[in-house]
């Protein structure tokens, strides 16, 4: 039974094989250097306290390699679910040859339990490699990166540590479980594709940020939160705040993030103008014809100083950067608790209502 | 005398039609019984059902003593060759060999490589290229070499051509004589059972019309020959007293 998965498994684990061993030899080469540019630009950063700077240019040069194999990792789990899972068994009935196979002295919920450890552990495998290479690479950009690209945002969290683990074996047995079900390759494939591809937009969106409760926290305005201030010609100030960043937690996770008044509550939009995508405007009641906000003193700090003055704050709730493994941990333990639930569901189904 | 095939009131539904209901019959062993009927009339719902491929929906249905299909020691002792005798067409010739082998804790090796090499089958050629016939000669082979005690045989040879028909059926003749096999073997044609057949079975209309010993169905109806008796049965034109 193992000879026969292996032998029809063989071609594109080979391939699949084949291909990390070129991903993992480019980013093995590569890394090093990598780091090491990394370590020298923080060296060379640190005393002048221009580290901010340095960061936005070594992640500039390196955002499309960082993007690319992101991207990869995360596609590796839908590819493993579709063209491993949903085919495993949905080709058998559509060839007929299950009527051959489970013809053979072998039950077929023996022949399940073999073609889904032997496979299902190849799927794995395949996303652990890949996650964790890409994981090792990253890691000086992920010290760089944008706040809407750290470790915890929604896109590069799934693609590093264990996750993607957890991800194929999910992908994978969804796949062999819809195949069963469909019992049509083609649909199955579509099916599976369109599945995953919900759960994995479910998940981050409903279910991630509720693995702990965020922590909230009200912060004075400054660099790190603000994206800039602007005052249009006779128009009240415009304040434009990050709505992925809170000062003294670099990489965290943010949630919410608005501007409130001295007395608690939420700043209004203002006149409806829109800054970059990442921030949200807000109009602050401050004389910009004179005093520390008017055009002529606008380049200095102080009109910052005098907003924080004033009572203005960012009210925002995130998850810090240190949260990042146990939530690998624990949204693995969920798609490993997934991949179970379907894998006694495909077991009970083989044995007894497909034929 | 012990029974190969025994079924109780087996029924099987898909939906809302019944493909096979009320089906009591009782096959002694150690002969080669043919079953016929129109298309459509349960043969293979009947034979998937004593394969333990398809669960029953009502009744029951013991083969060689025990539940069809459940554990090894059972799949072992029945070999089915389902219907359009399907193969692996990415795999050789070879490779299906080894499935039997690796497979089956009674494969007779040097049968199956004898067969193979008798009927000119490449070894190394894959199972996708080869013609219909090749095919179905394949999937029989693996069907012999497992050395079952019953072989269920699923229009077997409708894809091959007259001679390559009559020197199978003589084939299966020989091995059920051989090693005490017993051969459960479907098929519209009359005239392939009739060859080798010693135990009929008429299903029509989802039912069984007529389950009786060859000789002694002719015995009742003296003028008749096999294909007019089963014609007969199959209108249900005639009496069913040989039914047991």
């Amino acid at each position: 039974m193992i000879w026969l998965t292996w032998r029809q498994l063989r071609g594109s684990a080979t391939m699949t094989a084949a291909v990390l061993v070129v991903l993992a030899t480019a980013l093995a080469l590569t890394g090093p250097e990598l780091a090491s540019t990394y370590a020298v630009g923080i060296e060379a950063c640190v005393p002048d306290g221009t580290c901010i700077d340095f960061f936005d240019r070594f992640f500039a040069e390196h955002d499309m390699a960082f993007l690319a194999l992101t991207l990869v990792v995360l596609v590796v789990p839908a590819l493993v679910g579709l063209f491993w899972g949903a085919p495993l068994v949905s080709r058998e009935l559509e060839a007929g040859t299950h009527l051959l196979v489970w013809n053979q002295s072998v039950t077929r919920g023996r022949w399940l339990a073999v073609k889904l450890g032997l496979a299902g552990l190849a799927a794995m495998t395949a996303a652990g490699v890949c996650g964790l290479a890409v994981t090792w690479w990253s890691a000086p950009l992920d010290r760089s990166a944008v706040p809407e690209m750290a470790q915890m945002a929604p896109i590069v969290f799934g693609a590093r540590g264990i996750a993607p683990m957890g991800y194929a074996a999910f992908a994978f047995v969804l796949g062999v479980t819809v195949g069963m079900l469909v019992r049509r390759m083609l649909p199955a494939m579509a099916l599976t594709l369109v599945a995953f591809a919900a759960i994995q937009l479910a998940v981050p969106l409903l279910v991630r940020p509720h693995l702990m409760p965020p922590v909230s926290g009200t912060f004075e305005l400054g660099r790190e939160n603000l994206d800039g201030i602007g005052a249009p010609q006779g128009g009240s100030l415009q304040v434009f705040l990050r709505t992925s960043a809170v000062p003294g937690h670099p990489g965290a996770w943010v949630l919410s993030s608005r501007l409130i008044d001295r007395s608690g509550r939420a700043v209004s939009a203002g006149d409806g103008s829109s800054g970059p995508s990442s921030t949200i405007v807000r109009a602050v009641p401050v004389s910009t014809t004179s005093g520390p906000c008017s055009p002529q003193a606008l380049t200095g700090g102080g009109c910052t100083a005098e907003i924080n003055r004033l009572g203005y704050r960012q009210q925002a709730t995130y998850h810090p950067l240190e949260r990042f493994w146990p939530f690998q941990w624990i949204e693995s333990g969920i798609y490993g608790l997934l991949t179970l639930g379907l894998t006694v569901f495909s077991f009970w189904w083989i044995r007894r209502r497909l034929s | 005398m012990t029974s190969v095939l025994q079924a109780q009131a087996l029924g099987k539904k898909y939906g809302r039609r019944w493909a096979l209901r009320d089906c009591t019959i009782d096959i002694p062993a150690g002969r080669v019984v043919g079953l016929v009927g129109p298309n459509g009339a349960g043969k293979t719902t009947l034979l998937k059902l004593a394969a333990g491929q398809l669960e029953p929906t009502s009744g029951a249905v013991t083969v060689l003593g025990g539940r069809p299909g459940h554990e090894p020691a059972q799949l072992a002792k029945v070999g089915f060759v389902a219907q359009g005798t399907p193969v692996y067409n990415t795999l050789t010739v070879a490779d299906h060999l080894r499935i039997g082998a690796r497979l089956n804790p009674r494969w007779d090796a040097p049968l199956a490589l004898e067969r193979v090499e008798r009927l000119g089958l490449a070894r190394g050629q894959q199972a996708g290229r080869l013609s219909g016939g090749q095919r179905a000669q394949l999937a029989l082979t693996l069907g012999l070499a497992k050395r079952p005690e019953l072989l269920i045989l699923d229009e077997p040879v409708a894809s091959l051509d007259p001679l390559a028909r009559r020197a199978f059926l003589q084939e299966l003749t020989q091995a059920a004589a051989e090693h005490a096999l017993s051969v459960l073997l479907s098929s519209h044609l009359v005239s392939d059972l009739e060859q080798i057949c010693d135990y009929v079975i008429v299903l029509a209309g989802s039912r069984v019309q007529v389950a009786g010993e060859v000789g002694r169905l002719l015995a009742g109806h003296p003028p008749l020959g096999l294909e007019d008796l089963v014609l007969a049965y199959m209108d249900g034109s005639a009496v069913a007293e040989v039914r047991r």
